[in-house]
């Protein structure tokens, strides 16, 4: 009986595979036709031709103006499909808002939009304000414009907010359940929610931090958890309105950190500013000599927070655009069941990953406060 | 010169196998000493690896910046 179910399961992820090399190969048709025409438009160098993985790669996991969701950039729906996003600038003359379809998918600088008696471009994702209708560009190929205020909401900002209305939905909606029922069997959202939610109180919270203190960090632990394991399974899911890669971005990881800096510093006690500036039970030139290596310890912990987040869920994505990308870099179709037999494997990793990552980032965070108002001993 | 920044990631990831081999090593010992600690152990064996694998993300992260 399980060995019929799992020859079952073998024959349809093998035909899945398939399939799914079957788009790619369509893909990597359309791909080649595009680079053909881009050599005759632009009588670029042979050496431009070439299927750069790199850019794909930096392109893939980097912030943008607008969700591309299929297709080309100059076909229109329904063989291509964009969804614009606004994109909201602070300049000199005040607020400026327009739709990012009005740069028309040109990314290179060249369209100029005009709006409040100043022109507005776009290089690389950036949007730059061009008096003199060109992007000027240093020897190290760096624009010289000066940028405006970007207050946009790109795909990061985004998925942001769709993952912060969800957590509201969902913990919303299990309070409400928990006012209706009472301390009983919980219901709906939360029988989901409950297990998860115990979890962080108990294997996390209460051991780290001390049956004293726990209840006032709570809040803070699950908002770390739910938010950072929400936003890393966003990262994985391939479609509009997902795909940002939001917990990739080192900017997201550098507020959480900060955040967590904040807390564990306000939080801590005397005996912690103790450690850390005259460290008890050892001679005065070691108190003297390990102030300064406390200090730096101090901000060395969230900083490496940061890291580990951003390079973790960062990595994950690389190494699948690597996989895909392998196909276009060896111009074989029969890569392609290989590579998307990798990719899966290593998406379901990285689903593991989503959220391990989750727990380690709330499991330090519980650790540091634990640390910081810990009594004496 | 980029081939460094693939050589210094490469012996990041090295080291990164050779403690995270031994996290797993010592927890499977563990575990077959003591099976009822199975479910603690392996939470924590867990945790150490990830701790082990950020180090060699960091040398990824560093090999990023060296080509930036």
């Amino acid at each position: 009986m399980k060995l019929t179910s799992f020859i079952k399961i073998a024959t349809l992820s093998v035909i899945l595979i398939f399939l799914i090399s079957g788009t790619v190969y369509c893909q990597d048709h359309n791909e080649h036709k595009t680079a053909e025409t881009h050599s005759k438009d632009t009588h670029k160098s042979s050496k431009d031709d070439a299927f750069d993985i790199t850019s794909m790669i930096m392109h893939h996991i980097s912030d943008s103006h607008e969700f591309h969701v299929y297709g080309k950039n100059e076909d229109h729906f329904p063989k291509a499909l964009t969804v614009p996003l606004p994109i909201i600038l602070w300049t000199k003359n005040g607020l400026v808002t327009f739709m990012s379809s009005e740069f028309h998918h040109n990314d290179d600088g060249t369209q100029i939009i005009e709006k409040k008696g100043l022109k507005f471009a776009k290089f690389h994702n950036k949007i730059y304000q061009v008096d003199n209708g060109v992007i000027s560009l240093d020897e190290k190929h760096h624009p010289t414009n000066s940028k405006p205020l970007d207050f946009s909401i790109t795909k990061n900002v985004f998925v942001l907010f769709l993952s912060v209305l969800l957590l509201l939905l969902g913990f919303g909606a299990a309070g409400r359940s928990y006012k209706k029922t009472g301390i009983s069997a919980p219901k709906g959202i939360a029988k989901f929610l409950e297990p998860l939610v115990l979890f962080i109180r108990d294997e996390i919270a209460i051991p780290n931090i001390g049956e004293k203190h726990y209840r006032k960090y709570i809040p803070l632990l699950l908002t770390i958890f739910f938010f950072v394991w929400l936003n890393n399974i966003f990262g994985l899911i391939p479609f509009f309105p997902f795909a940002a890669n939001v917990s990739g971005n080192i900017a997201f990881t550098l507020t959480l950190a900060v955040i967590v800096f904040i807390v564990v510093n306000l939080s801590g006690n005397k005996n912690y500013w103790k450690h850390i500036f005259w460290m008890p039970g050892v001679p005065v030139p070691m108190k003297i000599f390990l102030a300064p290596i406390e200090v730096i310890g101090m901000i060395v912990k969230p900083v490496s927070l940061m890291i580990r987040l951003f390079a973790n869920i960062t990595a994950g994505h690389i190494i699948v655009l690597s996989l895909i990308g392998l196909i276009f870099v060896l111009k074989t179709v029969w890569v392609a069941p290989v590579s998307v037999a990798f990719t899966l494997f290593i998406s379901v990793i990285e689903i593991l990953v989503t959220a391990i990552q989750a727990y380690i980032f709330t499991m330090l965070t519980s650790l540091y406060i634990g640390a910081a108002i810990e009594e004496e001993h | 010169m980029t081939g460094i920044a693939a050589l210094g990631a490469g012996l990041a990831a090295i080291g990164a196998g050779i403690g995270i081999g031994k996290i797993g090593g010592s927890a499977m010992d563990a575990i077959a000493r003591q099976p009822e600690m199975q479910s603690k152990i392996q939470s924590s064996a867990i945790i150490l690896a990830a701790l082990v694998e950020a180090v060699a993300l960091f040398a990824v992260v560093v090999s990023f910046l060296y080509k930036a």
